[in-house]
């Protein structure tokens, strides 16, 4: 019997290589003592809760701040952007399941709030905001398995043409249909509750930031959740799956019950992102959730560098900050307001990121991989 | 739910959806084409359609026309319609091969994931859309009345019209066409081998890239005449006219079997015909719905459609 004691790590060897070992930022923040690295995650929380202040940073504060749009509700607006690329990211970048209706469990979300909440709605329940976001979780998450129960038997490109079809359904129903008024859409949406001690609420209609904490915490937590998700044997399920789903299947993973976990999840996030939007603005109506919405945030997961929660997070982030930071500029040809361009721009991004960057701006390392691993087995043309 | 409108207008309904599927199976092609070869849904398709619909418009306008000008005469008539025509089709088969050259082939050297030529299809697809969007500022743009629909017979109360007539009889032409050029010709045999697979065609001395080529140029000159007919048959055109006949096309492709030639044909025309009834039955909002639920149920029950994926396998 050997009794080998290692006291000093040995050089890693190469197949035991991870991300704490490797160079880069996260590898650094990987090596450093746990104490280090909670700080340093506080310090960056604390700071994430002091942007709606960032325009009082003298010089760079203006050039940072929108313009057209007072730049808390720009910030709320990049709240729940960022949720739904972290919801996508589940879908698209964690189980390989391309989602181009994503934006159809967001209008599920907001439409049940609605209809449960608004003086306009038939049901003429008018319960709070708070008392509506479980039901409206909860209806968003079975739209999920509903869409997916009969979907996710397909092939990747057929399910991505079934989910777009999911979200034009819902949104010619929101349109045409009586009960969810179509254009004339819902008024008087409560706002969340709670009210400072002089008597006035806390979530207003004129300031945003209220909004911002609130949509930053939601994030916070959902980062939580789905970090520890990937890293269970649900996450590991969904990697197998969507590195080689016929190969899951053989080795034990049941992939239906795992696609459909990631559709429910990923149908959570995004009613979690309708309910917070409707509990902001207080109106909507069925030109909310137009389809170039769903690709939009498609593009920003893309962007970012899908199966990485940072990356979505950044994606989620510049899809909506990019549009913002345009409104109200001019463009000299056309005369337009830059708002306008967006949807080009950002199809041309996707272009161009899917060129020259598949990985995305920020990359899981294991989807880097597996993008190199695939180039190696290329046919010479 | 309206059954006796629906009978009492069936005669009606199915020439017009005839005439609408006629034109859902052209643009199909385009689909079915680049799927039987690639096995990739060419999701920029439908943005191929949209640029022919405003080239024809495009070269219609340097001849003084727009929607209030008269009908002028017959062979002045022709001579437009074939200029039209040639513009739609050259613009709309550059389309498709700018698609290729930039959104796809780039992909295909890396051998990127099917998800990932999805995923620039879109991106291209969004932006030629919204780039036509800005520069028209999404405003509708209407067609010059070239050919003023008039009866030519009428069969109880089915008035058959000259437009309708010009469109289905010109899209049975075009897929016979294409149909005898996949089937019979040396290109077309190319085409059929690297269908079959693409490796093999390729030791086989068959230029696997050109092929490619080809193939979106013939989708995008299908589309572009599916484009000028679509402008005369609706009379406007729009920035996002594409987008929502793209995903029929596609329904229309999936439903006679995407891959097959002769299935995009019978799918389109099954298609304009069905969206018809569902129409009159439910009330025409839900038109476009009733096409997704069609997908959605095809998909479901037999994937390969009616008369299978078969492009590969056609007969030599």
């Amino acid at each position: 019997m050997s009794d080998v004691k290692v006291d000093k790590p040995a050089a890693v060897p190469a197949d035991k290589k991870n991300w704490r070992s490797s160079g880069g930022v996260r590898g650094w923040f990987g090596r450093q003592h746990w104490a280090v690295r909670t700080v340093l995650i506080i310090v960056f929380a604390v700071l994430a809760y002091l942007l709606p202040y960032a325009g009082d940073i003298p010089v760079l504060g203006p050039q940072i701040i929108t313009e057209g749009i007072d730049w808390p509700s720009a910030l709320f607006n990049m709240s729940y952007y960022v949720l739904l690329a972290l919801g996508l990211n589940v879908v698209v970048g964690f189980a390989g399941l391309l989602d181009l209706g994503y934006v159809g469990f967001f209008a599920v979300g907001a439409y049940t709030v609605a209809l449960l909440t608004s003086p306009d709605s038939i049901l003429k329940t008018e319960w709070g905001w708070l008392a509506a976001v479980p039901v409206a979780l909860a209806v968003a998450m079975v739209s999920g398995l509903i869409l997916g129960w009969p979907t996710l038997r397909l092939r990747g490109d057929y399910l991505a043409i079934v989910t777009l079809g999911f979200a034009e359904i819902i949104r010619i129903f929101a349109t045409s249909s009586e009960t969810l008024r179509g254009d004339r859409g819902f008024a008087d949406i409560p706002h969340p509750p709670g009210s400072y001690s002089d008597g006035k609420p806390i979530f207003g209609v004129a300031d945003a930031t209220p909004y911002y904490w609130l949509g930053l915490s939601v994030i916070i937590l959902v980062i939580l959740g789905v970090r520890n998700l990937d890293r269970s044997r649900v996450g590991r399920s969904w990697l197998a799956i969507r590195e080689d789903e016929e190969a899951a299947e053989i080795m034990g993973v049941r992939t239906i019950k795992y696609k459909l976990w990631a559709f429910a999840i990923g149908a959570f996030i995004g009613g979690l992102g309708g309910v917070m939007f409707a509990g902001q603005q207080g109106f909507m109506n069925s030109q909310t959730f137009i389809l170039q919405f769903s690709i939009l945030v498609l593009a920003g997961v893309v962007m970012g560098g899908s199966g990485n929660i940072f990356g979505a997070i950044l994606g989620g982030a510049l899809i909506s900050y990019i549009p913002d930071r345009l409104r109200g500029i001019e463009d000299p040809i056309f005369h337009t307001d830059l708002f306008g361009f967006r949807f080009a721009i950002f199809g041309a991004i996707i272009i161009l990121i899917m060129i020259f960057r598949p990985q995305g701006l920020i990359p899981s390392r294991r989807r880097a991989m597996e993008l190199k691993d695939r180039e190696k087995e290329v046919a010479p043309q | 739910m309206n059954f006796s409108g629906l009978i009492q207008d069936f005669g009606p309904l199915t020439i017009t959806g005839l005439a609408q599927g006629a034109i859902i199976a052209l643009f199909a092609l385009g689909y079915t084409l680049v799927y039987g070869v690639l096995r990739l849904i060419n999701f920029a398709h439908s943005e191929v359609f949209l640029l022919g619909s405003y080239a024809c418009l495009i070269v219609w306008g340097f001849f003084g026309l727009d929607q209030n000008s008269a009908t002028p005469n017959v062979f002045s008539v022709i001579g437009l319609l074939l200029l039209g025509l040639m513009a739609a089709i050259v613009i709309s088969g550059l389309t498709a091969l700018g698609v290729e050259l930039v959104a796809y082939r780039p992909l295909r050297r890396r051998n990127a994931p099917p998800l990932a030529f999805l995923i620039t299809a879109i991106g291209a697809s969004l932006f030629i859309s919204e780039t036509v969007g800005v520069i028209t500022k999404r405003n509708i743009k209407a067609v010059p009345p070239l050919i003023r629909p008039a009866d030519v017979f009428v069969i109880g109360n089915m008035h058959v019209t000259n437009l309708q007539i010009l469109i289905i009889v010109l899209a049975l032409v075009m897929m016979f066409v294409l149909d005898r050029f996949i089937n019979r010709s040396r290109l077309g045999r190319g085409i059929r081998a690297v269908a079959q697979n693409p490796d093999s065609a390729a030791l086989m001395g068959v230029n696997k890239s050109r092929v490619i080529a080809l193939v979106f140029l013939l989708g995008g000159l299908m589309a572009g005449i599916a484009a000028v007919m679509y402008d005369l048959k609706i009379g406007v055109t729009r920035f996002d006219a594409g987008f929502l006949l793209g995903i029929e096309a596609f329904t229309a492709a999936v439903l006679g079997g995407i891959g097959n030639l002769r299935g995009a044909l019978l799918g389109g025309l099954l298609l304009g015909v069905l969206q018809n009834y569902a129409a009159s039955l439910f009330g025409t909002q839900w038109l476009h719905a009733a096409s997704f639920v069609l997908l959605v149920l095809i998909l479901l029950v037999r994937p390969t459609g009616l008369l299978g994926e078969s492009l590969g396998r056609a007969r030599a």
